[in-house]
C-alpha cells in the first residue's frame, strides 16, 4: 500500500524540508515505522520513552482522527493520506 | 518594556527566544510564556495598576508584549456584580457573576486577540487568523478590522447566524468549513505550516494569545479589592482558559500584589454534548478520550481540547470538579441568570451556570465560600437556544384586553419577580 505522509513543518527538518512523503505499509504504525527507515529521527520525535504517541500528536488518516479508528493498528489502503498535526491548537 | 524572558515547553522545559513559535519543536509540547517575575514585581504596584488605562492593558506587565499602543477596542474590566438573588436560589453565600458579555464584541474573546494580534504586529504579520466556534471570529475579525490587516476566519458550517454575521461585518474573509470545529482546527493547523507569514491567533500565537485570560483573574482579585476567591467556575473548550486563569491568581502573588498565597478552587463547565475532561475527571482517567461534540454550546464544541489534559489537573490539584449541562439544562440556566440578576448569557454561559447549579447543589461549592462565576459570552450570539420565547401576552390595543391579559399583581404578591 502506498501512503502519502504529511509532515508538519516543525519536523520537516528531518525530511530535508520536504512536506510530503510517500511510503508503504499495511496499517499506520507499519508506515510510520517506513517513514523512520526513510528520515531517521521521526521515532524519537512521535514517540515517548515508553513507545506511546506523545500526548500532543495527532494522526489522521485522510479525514479522520486515527484514535476514532483503530489508533496505530488502523489499517490504510492505496492511496490514502496519513499526516501528523501538532495538537496543541485551538479554542 | 516586556518582561518575557522566554518561552518554555510545558512537557519538556525546552526553552525557546519569544517569538512566534507555538509548540515544542522537540515534543510539541505547548509552550508557555516566562516572564522575569522580580523585575515585574519592582515595576508594578497596585497603585499604578490603579491608574493604568481601564482596560486589560493595566496589567500590561504581566501580558508578552510591550507596545505602548496596543490593538485594543476597550477590552476588560468588565463587571463583576454581586449575584445575591441567584445565590440565594441556590443555597449559596457570597456569590459573584465575573460578566464578561460586557466587551467590546461581546465575549472574553476580545481579551486574547487584542494580546494576540499586538504580538503579531511586532514582528509585522499582516494576515491575522483563526480558527474560531464564533466568538474568536468576531473578535479577531473587529481587532483585525481596526489594525488594518487582513482577517482570514475558518469556522465550522452550522454555526449560529449572529455570530456569522457579526463576523462578517467586518469586512474579511469568513471561510464556512464543513465538519466540526475540530475539522476546522486541524486544517488552520495545516495551514499554519503552509502560511508562516500569516498569524494564526490560536495556532501560530497561541502562546501569546492564551496568556490575554489572565487577565480574567487579575480583574477579578482587583474587583474584590485584591483578594481572590475561594471558588471559581470557569467554562471548558480548549482548557486553556481554565489554566490560564489559574495561572492568573497565582502570578499576582508572585509578583506580590495578593499578599496570602491564593488556593483558588476551581471548577470545570461542560456541554453533555462534548465532555471530554469531565468525563476523564469522573472516570478518575489520565488520557482524555476525544469525542464528537452534538450540542447547542458551540462555543464549547471542542471535542479535541488541546489544554484538556492541563485543565483536568489543574481541577484536579485545587481541589475543585467539573459539572456537565445537558442542552434543557442549559436554557433553564440562561434563563435562571438573565431572571435572577438581569444578565443574558449565551449557551456557554448557560453550561457554566448550570455546572454552579449542581456543584452547589452537590455540596461541591460550600455556603461559606466566596464564588466567581465566569459568564464569558452574550447571549444575543445564540438566540436560536432560546427560540420558544415569545411576548407573554399579544393583544389589541384596549385595557381591557390588557387587564385580561397580564397578571402583574399576581406576580408581585408570589413575589418571584
Amino acid at each position: 500500500m502506498s501512503v502519502t505522509v504529511r509532515v508538519p513543518a516543525q519536523l520537516r527538518t528531518l525530511t530535508g524540508g520536504v512536506a510530503e512523503v510517500s511510503l508503504e505499509g499495511s496499517t499506520v504504525e507499519e508506515v510510520l515505522k517506513a517513514l523512520e527507515v526513510a528520515h531517521c529521527g521521526f521515532t524519537d520525535r512521535l514517540f515517548d520513552d515508553d513507545g506511546g504517541l506523545r500526548r500532543f500528536v495527532n494522526l489522521f488518516l485522510d479525514d479522520e482522527d486515527v484514535r476514532f479508528l483503530h489508533a496505530l493498528s488502523t489499517p490504510v489502503t492505496d492511496g490514502q493520506t496519513l499526516s501528523i498535526v501538532p495538537a496543541v491548537a485551538g479554542g | 518594556m516586556s518582561y518575557v524572558t522566554a518561552l518554555r515547553c510545558r512537557e519538556c522545559a525546552r526553552e525557546y527566544p519569544a517569538e512566534a513559535l507555538h509548540v515544542c519543536d522537540h515534543c510539541f509540547g505547548p509552550l508557555e510564556v516566562v516572564y522575569d517575575y522580580e523585575a515585574v514585581s519592582a515595576n508594578l504596584s497596585r497603585s499604578q495598576i490603579a491608574v493604568g488605562p481601564q482596560t486589560i492593558w493595566r496589567y500590561g506587565p504581566l501580558l508578552p508584549v510591550s507596545d505602548p499602543a496596543p490593538i485594543d477596542l476597550g477590552t476588560g474590566l468588565t463587571p463583576l456584580v454581586r449575584a445575591d438573588r441567584l445565590a440565594a436560589e441556590l443555597g449559596l453565600g457570597e456569590l459573584w457573576v465575573k460578566n464578561d458579555t460586557a466587551n467590546p464584541t461581546g465575549s472574553f474573546k476580545d481579551r486574547v486577540v487584542s494580546v494576540a494580534l499586538t504580538k503579531a504586529r511586532e514582528p509585522g504579520f499582516k494576515v491575522a487568523a483563526c480558527a474560531s466556534t464564533g466568538n474568536l471570529a468576531n473578535s479577531m475579525a473587529a481587532h483585525a478590522a481596526r489594525a488594518g490587516m487582513v482577517s482570514v476566519v475558518f469556522i465550522p458550517k452550522d454555526l449560529e447566524r449572529a455570530k456569522v454575521v457579526s463576523t462578517a461585518v467586518y469586512g474579511g474573509h469568513v471561510v464556512a468549513v464543513e465538519g466540526t470545529y475540530d475539522n476546522v482546527n486541524r486544517l488552520c493547523a495545516e495551514l499554519a505550516s503552509e502560511h508562516p507569514a500569516w498569524a494564526f491567533v490560536n495556532v501560530n500565537l497561541r502562546t501569546y494569545y492564551a496568556e490575554g485570560s489572565k487577565t480574567l483573574a487579575f480583574e477579578v482579585a482587583e474587583q474584590l479589592g485584591w483578594q481572590a476567591p475561594d471558588h471559581v467556575v470557569v467554562p471548558v473548550a480548549s482548557g486553556s482558559q481554565l489554566t490560564k486563569v489559574a495561572r492568573g491568581f497565582r502570578e499576582l502573588y508572585e509578583v506580590g500584589l495578593l499578599e496570602e498565597e491564593p488556593h483558588v478552587r476551581i471548577s470545570g463547565a461542560q456541554a453533555a454534548g462534548c465532555a471530554p475532561v469531565a468525563t476523564a475527571f469522573a472516570e478518575g482517567a489520565d488520557a482524555i478520550r476525544p469525542v464528537q461534540p452534538d450540542t447547542i454550546a458551540k462555543s464549547l464544541a471542542i471535542g479535541d481540547p488541546a489544554d484538556g489534559w492541563y485543565a483536568l489537573h489543574k481541577v484536579r490539584s485545587s481541589g475543585g470538579a467539573f459539572a456537565v449541562a445537558s442542552d434543557d439544562e442549559i436554557v433553564r440556566a440562561i434563563r435562571l441568570l438573565a431572571r435572577t440578576e438581569g444578565i443574558f448569557a449565551e449557551t456557554a454561559g448557560g453550561v457554566t451556570v448550570a455546572a454552579l447549579v449542581k456543584l452547589a447543589a452537590e455540596g461541591v461549592i460550600r455556603q461559606d465560600e466566596r464564588v466567581v462565576v465566569y459568564v464569558t459570552g452574550h447571549g444575543l450570539k445564540t438566540v436560536e437556544a432560546l427560540v420558544s420565547l415569545r411576548p407573554t401576552a399579544t393583544i389589541a390595543p384596549s385595557l381591557d384586553a390588557f387587564e385580561a391579559a397580564v397578571d402583574v399583581d399576581g406576580d408581585l404578591h408570589r413575589g418571584d419577580r
